[in-house]
């Protein structure tokens, strides 16, 4: 890996790549690309070992045999642990974001987490799935959240994180808030390419990484008018 | 009489407000002009019998009143009347049921073809491939001895149930409509169940997609055949032990169970098929693309389980040019417009080995029948597109714009359809659609076939 160029890794695409995750890595790239900063992205698959000298780190969504395995690994592995505590930027969804709290329940046994979040996660009484809005924590300055949620976990939040929505429309960590957040990383419920609709978490995740105050602005036409359709269609 | 055509009428009522409000006169017409005929099977019970007839009475008053095929409708009705009609109408034929994520249409097309050669052949050629659609198909095509159904992966093992089936051939599993279907895996583990229950089935099923050979394997009396796994992102994992799956020269092996790929009896060479005895028979297809050709592959293969030789199935094969509007062409002032039905990563993957480099419109919608969830567009790698014009459309083109333009390519957004023709040459125009989007641009060509 050189060093100046930007490191990102998509962890174990064999594991948890259900919902087009693939998405979030090529959003992210891009969008660096067209601000001139170098990129180098790194498919790292469950057989492989983990880096721990990346910037940005990315971890998907999966069915619960998969999930289980994945947090089995990165425990195992440690490599993930170490780029957390030296100040990697994550970006975790769905499966992923579970898997970073204390524990999760797969294939109904109760797992460990990577435990990076304050969080925990269980079983809902009913699978939510649909379109998902919410008003993101204003200290991160962001424009409201859109995605598309398809989960059957509840998550319970610990003092440790600070959610990050307010759920407008459907239902997220427990119909009130959505996601967590803490330090540079984020667990969010919109799933799959959760970027394409937020290209502002994308900016933010590469903020964190490069230390830069702003970012160029970037042609954001057909996002935009995305978000507005969906947004509209969530209701809220 | 008069009791059943109030029976339709109110069924359709409750299914279909819509249709009555607009279409009254014309049903009333076609209702009073005694569609309602005797069934030919005289073992039916009675229930069965007149759930027959209003089932078929439905079907050509939704016809009629142009609201689709009927292929569903009827069969609702008349299941509603006789909940054991599918297992009375299926008693006595010699039934192959076909399923998998991609590719079940056209195989029980080319099928149901190949079986012609022994005799008439009930078949739901619409794509109506659930439990009404198979009611509707076997209630219209009267006292065959042969049928051939396309069933929905979620209900194989409820039609197995109730159809009693000679053959059932598995093609494949892999994503699709992720917002409610079944995770692959579930999926594989349904069917494995379902199987097992009924272990004098013949089975006819994928040697390359090691989900359903995991699903098979169970199975005393199993055809394999190869038709290659164009995805492989769903099988990564081993069903049975939770190891990678390993993958090399077509070959495939679970690294830590003895799960691997089995010996195919059919498999597709060049522009062939092999078969069990090694002989290798040209395969000429109205329909593009190889994975057509491994689509006949497997029709053979089912086909042989009732005695049908390839030499006798294959010049049948050869008439199907389209099926339900997929593959069709039609000239539309000046364009040659062709569609190609896409509905999932993996059929996507397929239909851009079919087109030809020319200008293509994409058209998505996620309405019920599609899956609300878009973000399979992620899951598709856009990049055949390359250099050549690419138009889209859609309820959810601002989905697959933000998509192609990931993927660096550019594209022109039009409105409608009669915008996407006007917008390219004269000479073809290759329409790639998801589900409904692809019954819009259907409607708009008149409903072809």
């Amino acid at each position: 890996m050189s060093t100046e160029a930007l490191r990102i890794v998509w962890i174990f695409p064999d594991l948890l790549s259900t919902y087009g995750d693939r998405g979030n890595l090529l959003i992210l790239a891009r969008r660096a690309a067209m601000r001139g900063i170098p990129v180098e992205t790194y498919s790292v698959r469950s057989d492989q070992p983990m880096p721990s000298t990346a910037d940005i780190y990315l971890i998907g969504g999966g069915e619960d045999g998969p999930q289980a395995l994945a947090a089995q690994r990165l425990i195992n592995d440690g490599g993930l642990h170490r780029a957390v505590n030296q100040g990697a930027a994550v970006l975790a969804i769905c499966a992923g974001y579970q898997l970073f709290g204390h524990s999760f329940f797969a294939k109904g046994a109760k797992c460990p987490g990577l435990g990076l979040l304050d969080l925990h996660s269980d079983r809902g009484e009913t699978r939510a799935v649909g379109e998902i809005r919410g008003d993101i924590d204003p200290r991160l300055g962001l424009p409201p959240l859109s995605g598309f949620e398809n989960h059957g976990g509840r998550t319970h939040l610990g003092p440790g994180v600070a959610p990050l929505a307010r759920v407008t429309a459907g239902i997220g960590n427990d119909g009130q808030t959505e996601g967590a957040w803490h330090g540079k990383i984020l667990g969010t419920y919109s799933h799959g390419p959760a970027l394409a609709r937020n290209p502002a978490i994308a900016d933010l995740l590469l903020r964190w990484a490069t230390g830069a105050d702003s970012l160029s602005p970037v042609d954001d036409t057909w996002p935009d008018k995305l978000r507005a359709e969906r947004l509209a269609a969530a209701g809220a | 009489m008069g009791s059943a055509e109030r029976l339709v009428s109110m069924a359709l009522r409750s299914a279909r407000p819509e249709t009555l409000k607009s279409d009254s006169r014309q049903l009333d017409v076609t209702c009073r002009s005694g569609t309602l005929v005797a069934v030919t099977d005289g073992k039916m019970p009675l229930r069965a019998k007149v759930a027959t007839s209003v089932s078929k009475t439905a079907a050509a008053l939704s016809r009629a009143a142009g609201r689709g095929d009927g292929s569903v409708i009827g069969g609702w009705i008349g299941l509603k009347i006789d909940p054991e009609l599918l297992t009375h109408l299926a008693s006595g034929r010699a039934i192959a049921l076909v399923s998998g994520t991609n590719g079940k249409t056209t195989t029980t097309r080319l099928a149901a073809a190949a079986l012609g050669v022994l005799g008439p052949v009930a078949t739901n050629s619409f794509g109506a491939n659930m439990p009404t659609g198979h009611t509707s198909a076997l209630a219209k095509a009267g006292a065959t001895p042969f049928a051939v159904l396309e069933v929905d992966e979620h209900y194989l093992a409820r039609v197995i149930d109730e159809t009693n089936p000679r053959v059932v051939a598995l093609l494949n599993l892999s994503r699709d409509q992720l917002d409610r279907a079944k995770e692959v895996a579930m999926m594989a583990q349904m069917w494995r169940t379902a199987l097992a229950g009924h272990p004098d089935v013949s089975v006819v099923a994928n040697a390359d997609d090691p989900m359903v050979v995991w699903a098979a394997q169970g199975s005393s009396h199993i055809t394999w055949f190869s038709a290659g796994q164009r995805w492989l992102d769903d099988s990564f994992v081993c069903p049975e032990s939770g190891h990678p799956i390993e993958r090399a020269n077509g070959d495939w092996w679970c690294t830590g169970c003895p799960l691997r790929r089995p010996q195919a009896q059919w498999r597709v060479e060049d522009e062939g098929v092999v078969d069990p005895r090694g002989d290798w028979h040209l395969v000429k297809l109205q329909l593009p693309g190889t994975v057509n050709i491994g689509n006949a592959a497997t029709a053979l293969a089912v086909a042989a389980e009732f005695g049908v030789r390839p030499i006798e199935a294959l010049p049948r094969l050869s008439t199907v040019a389209s099926i339900a509007g997929r593959y069709a062409q039609v000239d539309r002032d000046g364009r040659n417009i062709r569609l190609l039905l896409a509905k999932n990563p993996a059929s996507w993957l397929e239909a851009f080995d079919m087109a030809e480099q020319a200008p293509t419109l994409l058209s998505i919608n996620a309405r019920d029948p599609d899956g609300f969830d878009t973000s399979w567009l992620y899951d598709v790698d856009f990049s055949p597109l390359h250099n050549r014009p690419v138009l889209i459309t859609g309820d959810r083109a601002f989905d697959l714009a933000v998509r192609l333009e990931v993927n660096g390519i550019p594209f022109r957004h039009v409105l409608s359809f009669e915008e996407a023709i006007r917008s390219v040459p004269m000479g073809r125009l290759e329409v790639i659609a998801n589900y409904t989007a692809f019954q819009d641009i259907r409607a708009e060509l008149d409903r072809v076939n």
